[in-house]
């Protein structure tokens, strides 16, 4: 079974255009609603209680709602969580409230109102720790960067770089982008699914580069834009059965792993979906644009020397 | 051409899959629920105690599935937990607070994996229920504390000195004395040399006739104020925890000022927090030895006076009037004696502590006084058979020792029984000693059905994406297929094998990083396959492609899996909790991927299409 006849031969360089215009908006967007809207953070990086509560029976919200606000619970968010059963109700930190017991009375009084009810999940995060926990997502985020940077370069050459990183800061911003646009929680698992988008994204990338570096090794007629159109279309059939696998178990995480991974698994469907369509059309073109030759990865030999110049380590 | 390997890389596969089987294998067997008995002071259980708790299992009628025990813990598996549930509260009944009772799930290995240290995964939080707190100690409470007590110190000594000064006010880093005249301060300054060694002073700019001193703790004297702090607090929270009756509990110290609280299973965490607030404290009180003990027994208690028992249930009659209390003690420790060379411990007070105690030991040189110890206990009792749970405050009387010699700031206990003993006292006194602050600043708590329905959606979730790529996959490469899901299958179970053997925690996002690998592992054949067909395309032969394709995909699956690994060796160093999960699963797969994906499907490729001329090949 094929995907693609293996005669394949589309111009993908040729497409930079179009695809420049679609990666150009989508990351003005993103940028503009991060910017603006910025994102829904959740209390892993703003502080807060979060309660979710299980009823043995559908449950109105307006009740809940204003019993919350009876009670002095004027600021509670009240929301379904998966079913019309399960309730999450988030309550911003307070100064001068002893926030950690915060849980315990909320869920008090809905015990008394209800005495079917039954406490799910309390995370309860203090506003010095949230701060930290951004912080070091912050940081976690610029590493990881910075360490596939390196890599790249070390590995392929410093024009390819640039590619690499373009089609990656592409994937997490438009991911983020998404995030913000539709106003989803992002918490720490988000973000250590945006870290693995990042490994993710940067794997397709490499397999293409790889396949780059070679042609332009065997291949010796050819213009660059050629070779990677080449590349490309030569890799296709591995990018697209890849990622239709790997999208498969991601959309299995979606559905059948609950609540609690929805956004985790959300952010991955949509990082692999991006990720695929960046390392067609944003590494190569942008490695191109910078003048990636086969200078760059060919070994050149002086005249007179046997010795080879600048290569890959 | 042929392929094949060598026989040392096929018993090397071999190898490794039956390790990962055998490893992986206490992970089929599932948890009993369990209850585990332990000493409630660290200590070797006596004999006949595991019959008194099969015994009292057997009066209430309650149904276990087996009682085993070795000298530190009874262990007692049920076939449900509501019999577990129900259980719980009759030993405790039965054996009261000396013992710590803990629900449990026990993993229910047979025992010749048992021996061979193959254990299940361990499971976080999310999977199994329970809490977590980070728990912040108030340095700045703490450094107060102990500048204050200075403060105090100085205040005694300048007045057993008789030196008159006109001002000692607590700063925030520090004290500011004033004196009348420079003698006077420089007296001073040459006393607390001699004192007080941890405390630097500077001398303030004569001003009006007042002669101005700043005293303050030295760097290396706050750091020991801090640690000192946080130890303490560790320390009150294990008592505490101990007493929830919790298996594996984890206190952990987190940085330079935090702690971490585990409790796997708990499932009250109202009471949990109450307990680990608790306070609790003690008292020195003198021995009332003017009155008989046996007429107070008898009921005849003097006025002023009041019967205590010891922790092994002796009674001693105590004065009501208390000397010091705990909140008085700074610090205890453990030793040697210098002169006998038994075992003592030197209990170190403030400065009204040691007024107080200065006045008392004046008056009773060689009279005996005790520690009371006192604690906020939930404990559970049988009444009418039934048990029935209650707090109550336990007063126990953890030391009588006799009066030696006038003291105040600075004494020791001697004559105890061994070093175990003083360490324990020494640990006691400091329990009951004031801490610092404790405030949670993260609470993470988990309800048991919510963890149980986590640990379903993600097998259900691990089990339809691992179904859905094999079938996709074998329909896609046929026979090459099916390979790849062998290895792929490999693959798994070694992950598997390699968390239980790591006693990793698995949480949530954990098994959903199991999940992503699953994928991306197929990548590795993926990326083999599509050059064995594309060398087939080229006219290569079916031998010759398949030598080929593995050759050349090595370097680019390698290139590929390094750069995920960055990604996640990074969430590992940053991640915390669910997240580390998370990272530790998605290393731990990418690294077995590349074995099983390469080394594992080339085996079996080799297996069935090495040894003949295969005119065509199933890809």
């Amino acid at each position: 079974m094929e995907f693609f006849k293996h005669d394949l031969n589309v111009d993908f360089m040729g497409k930079w255009p179009y695809a420049a215009a679609i990666s150009g908006l989508l990351l003005l967007v993103s940028v503009v609603s991060l910017f603006t809207r910025g994102l829904s953070l959740g209390i892993d990086f703003t502080g807060g209680t979060l309660i979710e509560v299980a009823y043995q029976q559908t449950v109105d919200l307006d009740n809940v709602r204003s019993l919350l606000v009876k009670n002095g619970f004027d600021q509670a968010q009240v929301q379904f969580f998966g079913t019309s059963r399960d309730l999450l109700i988030y309550l911003p930190p307070r100064e001068g409230v002893d926030s950690a017991k915060l849980s315990e009375e909320v869920f008090s009084k809905l015990h008394q109102d209800d005495s079917g009810v039954q406490l799910s999940r309390v995370e309860y995060v203090g506003p010095q720790v949230g701060d930290e926990l951004a912080i070091q997502g912050g940081l976690a985020m610029i590493y990881a960067t910075f360490g596939i940077l390196i890599y790249v370069m070390l590995r392929f050459h410093i024009r390819f770089a640039p590619g690499a990183v373009m089609a990656l800061i592409h994937d997490v911003f438009i991911t983020l982008g998404i995030f913000s646009i539709f106003r989803l929680e992002f918490d720490l698992t988000v973000l250590a699914a945006i870290l693995a988008v990042m490994g993710y994204s940067l794997n397709d990338t490499i397999v293409v580069f790889d396949r780059i570096r070679e042609n332009f090794r065997k291949i010796r007629k050819g213009t660059p834009q050629e070779i990677m159109n080449i590349s490309v279309n030569q890799t296709l059939s591995r990018t697209v059965m890849t990622s239709s696998l790997t999208l498969l178990v991601v959309i299995a995480l979606f559905v059948f792993g609950g609540e609690v991974i929805h956004n985790f698994s959300l952010a991955l469907i949509i990082g692999i979906v991006v990720g695929t369509y960046s390392s067609i059309y944003v590494a190569s073109p942008v490695s191109l644009a910078l003048g990636v030759s086969k200078s760059d990865l060919v070994p050149v030999r002086k005249e007179g020397t046997e010795r080879g110049g600048e290569g890959m380590p | 051409m042929i392929n094949q390997y060598p026989l040392w890389k096929n018993l090397l596969i071999l190898a490794v899959l039956l390790i990962s089987v055998i490893y992986a294998l206490p992970n089929v067997y599932g948890e009993d629920p369990a209850l585990q008995i332990t000493n409630a002071r660290a200590g070797k259980l006596e004999a006949g105690i595991q019959d008194r708790v099969a015994n009292a299992l057997k009066t209430a009628g309650i149904d276990y599935k087996s009682i085993t025990s070795d000298d530190q813990e009874i262990l007692v598996r049920f076939h449900s937990t509501e019999v577990q549930l129900k259980a719980v509260d009759f030993i405790k009944g039965t054996l009261g607070t000396q013992f710590v009772v803990a629900l449990n799930l026990a993993p229910s290995t047979p025992q010749w994996l048992q021996s061979l240290n193959a254990l299940p995964m361990y499971l976080g939080l999310d999977l199994r229920g329970g809490v977590y707190f980070l728990l912040e100690v108030d340095m700045d409470a703490a450094v107060k504390q102990a500048i204050e007590r200075y403060a105090g110190d100085l205040r005694t000594l300048l007045r057993e000195q008789k030196i008159r000064y006109s001002q000692i006010r607590t700063e925030n880093d520090g004290v500011r004395l004033v004196f009348h005249s420079a003698e006077d301060r420089d007296r001073v300054v040459s006393l607390i040399r001699k004192e007080f060694p941890d405390l630097m002073h500077d001398e303030l700019a004569v001003d009006n006739g007042n002669y101005g001193l700043f005293v303050k703790p030295s760097e290396r004297e706050m750091k020991e104020v801090r640690s000192f702090a946080l130890q303490q607090n560790i320390l009150t929270l294990r008592n505490r925890v101990n007493e929830l009756g919790v298996a594996e509990p984890v206190i952990q110290q987190q940085g330079s000022s935090r702690v971490v609280v585990q409790l796997p299973g708990v499932q009250d965490t109202a009471r949990a927090k109450r307990i680990l607030g608790a306070t609790a404290t003690l008292e020195y009180r003198a021995v009332d030895v003017e009155h008989d003990l046996e007429r107070a027994l008898a009921g005849k208690v003097p006025a002023g006076s009041q019967i205590y028992h010891r922790r092994d249930g002796t009674p001693v009659l105590l004065k009501k009037s208390v000397i010091v209390t705990g909140d008085q003690i700074v610090n205890a420790s453990s030793g040697f004696d210098s002169q006998s060379g038994t075992p003592n411990v030197t209990v170190m007070l403030d400065a009204k502590g040691a007024r107080k105690m200065l006045a008392f030991t004046k008056e009773n040189v060689g009279k005996p006084m005790a520690v009371v110890f006192i604690e906020n206990k939930t404990e559970t009792k049988l009444v009418n058979g039934e048990p029935v749970r209650s707090t109550k405050k336990v007063e126990e009387v953890v030391s009588v020792a006799t009066i030696r010699d006038v003291f105040s700031k600075r004494f020791q206990t001697t004559g105890l029984d061994s070093p175990q003993e003083a360490h324990e006292l020494a640990l006691v006194l400091r329990s009951g000693a004031l801490a610092a602050p404790i405030q949670i600043i993260e609470e993470r708590t988990v309800g048991p059905s919510l963890g149980k329905q986590n640990i379903e959606q993600g097998f259900l979730s691990t089990v339809i994406g691992f179904l859905a790529v094999l079938i996709f996959t074998a329909m896609y490469y046929r026979v090459f297929g099916l390979i790849a899901d062998l290895a792929l299958a490999f693959n798994l179970v070694m992950i598997v094998a390699i968390l239980s053997l790591l006693q990793a925690t698995l949480t949530l996002p954990g098994i959903a990083g199991i999940v992503l690998t699953i994928g991306m592992a197929v990548d590795a054949n993926v990326l083999i396959y599509e050059r064995i067909r594309e060398e087939l395309r080229n006219g290569n032969s079916p031998q010759a492609s398949i030598q080929a394709g593995f050759e050349k995909a090595f370097g680019t699956i390698a290139d590929a899996n390094i750069t995920t690994l960055i990604a996640a060796v990074v969430l590992l160093a940053y991640g915390t909790g669910p997240i580390k999960g998370f990272a530790v699963t998605l290393s731990i797969g990418i690294l077995t991927s590349m074995f099983t994906a390469i080394m594992g499907s080339r085996a079996l490729v080799n297996l069935i299409y090495g040894h003949r001329r295969a005119a065509r090949l199933s890809i």
